[in-house]
């Protein structure tokens, strides 16, 4: 008698307690959630700030802690990052770029939690690019990190009646740049190309690489098919002297904006940057896409669309998986790309994402999306896609070296060096 | 140490100052304890880094750094990676050298003009004392846009008509005064020797002792040796590198000088006040001049002055982050200190051994400076 009511009792109450678990786990999540991410300014933080506010809408039991580190493009934050991970205090979760920056530390640390149930789960694997899949997982196919948006590092920027002004085109390739483009607009008073502080000319250097190498032999310098100072890889270094040759001569008193700026003030024809440019122009410049300010692909690299992104992921030992997970598959659905994307000026990693509504993506994005579904995929060196952040520490004193002595053979030496001492190519 | 210890051994006071010694103990202990562990425990760590290969993804696999002696130290010294290490050592001692002389001049300068006994004189020293409330990083950023080539101080001129100013200031690629990195040994060299020589000079001067005799044989052996040896060939460096003094840099110590020069006059201005009007005015009775007052009696007053701030100075030149980093944007190699290269290599790179290698050497430099200052220091509490 006795025992059986007991067993009752405990049955009733296993079954009351696996109901009110389920409900848990589904619908009323609850405890915090740490967002570690750099983006702390502008169209980024607003993104994330909609982002928050949405998820909390349907899951408003869970506490969100929004811990962003301004500064240093990322730098201060990556610090931070590591010193938690180091000391066994990792955040919920953290934005890191797709590719190298991901794979060459975080996984092969070891210290990420694969998500392909949550992949499988949502279609996503169908839904996201595979070029994009394979920058986010390692060779035995565990993918580790939700991609939020794409940029475009291979945008030339310049505004057309300008150019008709001067005379000009816009170039197909650097040989044309710079022997007919650069002598045309340098007589007319014009600065031919903007350039702006060290991390902008090695965003530089990676268009003239892979306008100069072709996808293959760009991809080659990472896999280690192309050598860096084999005579073609001596060559971007040439050509990109000549092509910084034709910039402004204060490139290190400028920011990025700055750069850009110039263009739009008609005191320099063309820049190259990403396409966060386009948010530039059009937000804070107020000019019209097509006739304000417009672009191609940077020259040579017609047809090639080269990445970066931005993607969140679950570190091992994160106090409250549970949320992240349900945050993950809030942050890789088409509904969570189109409040993010508009808001920071990027394109949807998801392709389901409503990319033709005009009034979310502009006629730019209506445009790269084209190129981003049609182009050859390549990851961007100087925001991380292919590269460590060990390397690129190093590649940006080459990048100066180079700009203080314009010395192309030792440039690409101290590149060969840099990337054996780094494990690039091995 | 030795003077406390005959103190102590007077008897009739001996248990009352052993209970104020306990307590003098126990109440210094904490901080000892903190210091010792905080400071120093982390200098000898960050030491031993600097003497490892680790790195963030070998530190996050939990993985033991390899302990590789003194490789980073000779990667720097001789690796063609580290030309921006090398490029560094050779900005900071430019500017520390041009940073150091302008702010004493100008400080002393302004505190001379003060002690004039000028009306409102609280005000004017309230106005050169004021930039150094502010952070460096305020100042970077303000003379980055004073600077600016096109539109900055450039543009001043033509105001009132002239010709607008050519000189790029911290964006200048220019250099003078050039030399090749593997001249280093020889100029180190011939530096110390010209030290050793002065010193010995002096010694005889003033004490006529046999130590001269030694320091000028030393001196000479170290010039013979720089001169008949081939120094140059301890820097295994095969491209020759061009060094020199980069022009940019007088931007940095213009903006550096505007913060700091207030400071070293109110140190002088303290000084001034504090040499009794008596001897001016003997000075004056026995027929000096005024400008001769100055030279022959407040300078040479001001000596112990002057090593303090030049030690104060010093250390915050050797040790300069901000304000490159805010005028340079981190990466401009014409203005780029150790302190830069050492955050970049650890937190940009996560290469946190050459990071400590980088510190350590800065260490050791902002030593040179501040150990000679703590033994005279040292030296003249025992002597008192």
């Amino acid at each position: 008698m006795k025992f059986r009511k007991l067993a009752a009792l405990g049955v009733t109450a296993a079954a009351a307690l696996g109901i009110f678990g389920a409900v848990t786990a589904q619908d009323a999540l609850s405890g915090d959630l740490e967002i570690f991410s750099w983006w702390t300014g502008g169209g980024e933080a607003a993104g994330l700030e909609a982002l928050i506010a949405s998820f909390t809408e349907t899951n408003p039991g869970v506490n969100i802690i929004n811990s962003a580190v301004a500064g240093g493009s990322g730098v201060n934050a990556r610090a931070v990052l590591t010193t938690r991970m180091l000391g066994g205090d990792p955040p919920d979760t953290f934005q890191v770029h797709a590719g190298a920056e991901l794979n060459d530390l975080w996984v092969r640390a070891g210290l990420m939690e694969p998500l392909n149930d949550i992949f499988e789960a949502n279609g996503w694997m169908e839904q996201y690019p595979q070029g994009l899949l394979d920058l986010i997982s390692d060779d035995a196919g565990n993918i580790y990190s939700v991609p939020v948006n794409i940029h475009r590092s291979n945008v030339l920027w310049y505004v057309p009646g300008n150019l008709e002004e001067w005379g000009v085109t816009v170039p197909a390739n650097w040989s044309e740049f710079v022997d007919t483009t650069c002598p045309a607009l340098q007589a007319a008073g014009v600065t031919p190309l903007a350039v702006g502080e060290n991390w902008t000319q090695a965003h530089l250097w990676e268009s003239v690489a892979l306008a100069e190498l072709g996808v293959d032999g760009y991809n080659g310098l990472w896999s280690g098919a192309t050598s860096w100072t084999s005579p073609e890889a001596v060559g971007v270094w040439e050509t990109f002297g000549q092509v910084l040759a034709c910039s402004n001569d204060d490139r290190n008193a400028l920011s990025w904006q700055d750069a850009s700026r110039q263009v739009a003030d008609g005191e320099a024809a063309f820049n190259i940057m990403g396409d966060w440019a386009a948010g530039y122009f059009l937000v804070d410049l107020a000019l019209e896409p097509g006739t304000g300010f417009s672009w191609a692909a940077s020259p040579g690299t017609d047809g090639t669309f080269m990445m970066l992104s931005d993607t969140f992921g679950l570190p091992v030992g994160a106090p409250n998986a549970t949320n992240v997970r349900a945050w993950l598959t809030f942050l890789g659905s088409a509904e969570a790309q189109d409040i993010f994307n508009p808001l920071k000026g990027s394109l949807p990693a998801n392709t389901t994402a409503d990319i033709g509504n005009a009034e979310l993506y502009n006629a730019y994005f209506q445009d790269a999306y084209a190129d981003w579904t049609g182009n050859a995929i390549v990851g961007s060196q100087a925001h991380g896609a292919v590269a460590s952040p060990a390397f690129t520490n190093g590649f940006s004193g080459i990048i100066a070296s180079y700009g203080a002595d314009g010395d192309a053979s030792s440039a690409a030496a101290n590149t060969a060096t840099l990337a054996l001492q780094t494990g690039i190519g091995g | 140490m030795a003077a406390q210890a005959t103190v102590s051994s007077a008897p009739p006071r001996r248990r009352r100052f052993n209970r104020d010694r306990l307590t003098a103990i126990l109440m210094i202990l904490p901080s000892l304890i903190f210091i010792a562990i905080f400071v120093y425990g982390f200098i000898a760590q960050t030491g031993y880094t600097s003497l490892t290969d680790s790195n963030a993804l070998q530190q996050l696999s939990r993985l033991p750094a390899n302990f590789i002696g003194f490789s980073n130290y000779n990667d720097m010294i001789n690796g063609t990676l580290n030309e921006r290490f090398r490029t560094d050592m050779v900005n900071t001692v430019f500017f520390t050298v041009l940073f150091i002389v302008t702010c004493l001049v100008l400080g002393i300068g302004l505190a001379i003009l003060l002690d004039q006994k000028v009306k409102g004189e609280s005000i004017f020293r309230t106005i050169f004392l004021f930039p150094m409330a502010l952070s460096f990083v305020v100042t970077g950023v303000v003379w980055k846009w004073l600077f600016n080539p096109t539109s900055g101080l450039n543009a001043l001129p033509t105001l009132i008509g002239l010709p607008r100013g050519e000189f790029r200031w911290f964006i200048s690629q220019e250099s003078t005064l050039n030399f090749f990195w593997q001249d280093v040994p020889t100029i180190l060299g011939f530096a110390v020797a010209a030290i050793l020589v002065l010193a010995a000079v002096y010694f005889w001067i003033k004490k006529r002792s046999m130590v001269a005799a030694f320091v000028m044989a030393g001196g000479l052996l170290l010039v013979a040796l720089v001169t008949f040896g081939d120094p140059n060939s301890l820097i295994t460096l095969e491209r020759p590198e061009q060094k020199g003094f980069n022009l940019a840099l007088i931007a940095l110590v213009v903006a550096a000088a505007w913060q700091m020069s207030g400071y070293t006059m109110a140190m002088y201005l303290a000084g001034l006040r504090g040499i009794p009007e008596e001897l001016r005015e003997a000075a004056r009775v026995d027929g000096a001049s005024e400008f001769g007052v100055y030279l022959r009696v407040v300078l040479p007053l001001l000596a112990p002055i002057t090593l303090s701030a030049m030690i104060i100075l010093g250390h915050i030149s050797l040790k300069i982050f901000d304000l490159a980093y805010t005028m340079g944007g981190g990466d401009n190699l014409f203005i780029d200190m150790p302190g830069l290269n050492m955050y970049f290599l650890t937190f940009r790179g996560q290469d946190f051994a050459r990071g400590a290698t980088v510190a350590m050497v800065m260490l050791v430099m902002v030593a040179f400076v501040i150990v000679p200052y703590l033994i005279t220091q040292l030296r003249g509490e025992k002597s008192l």
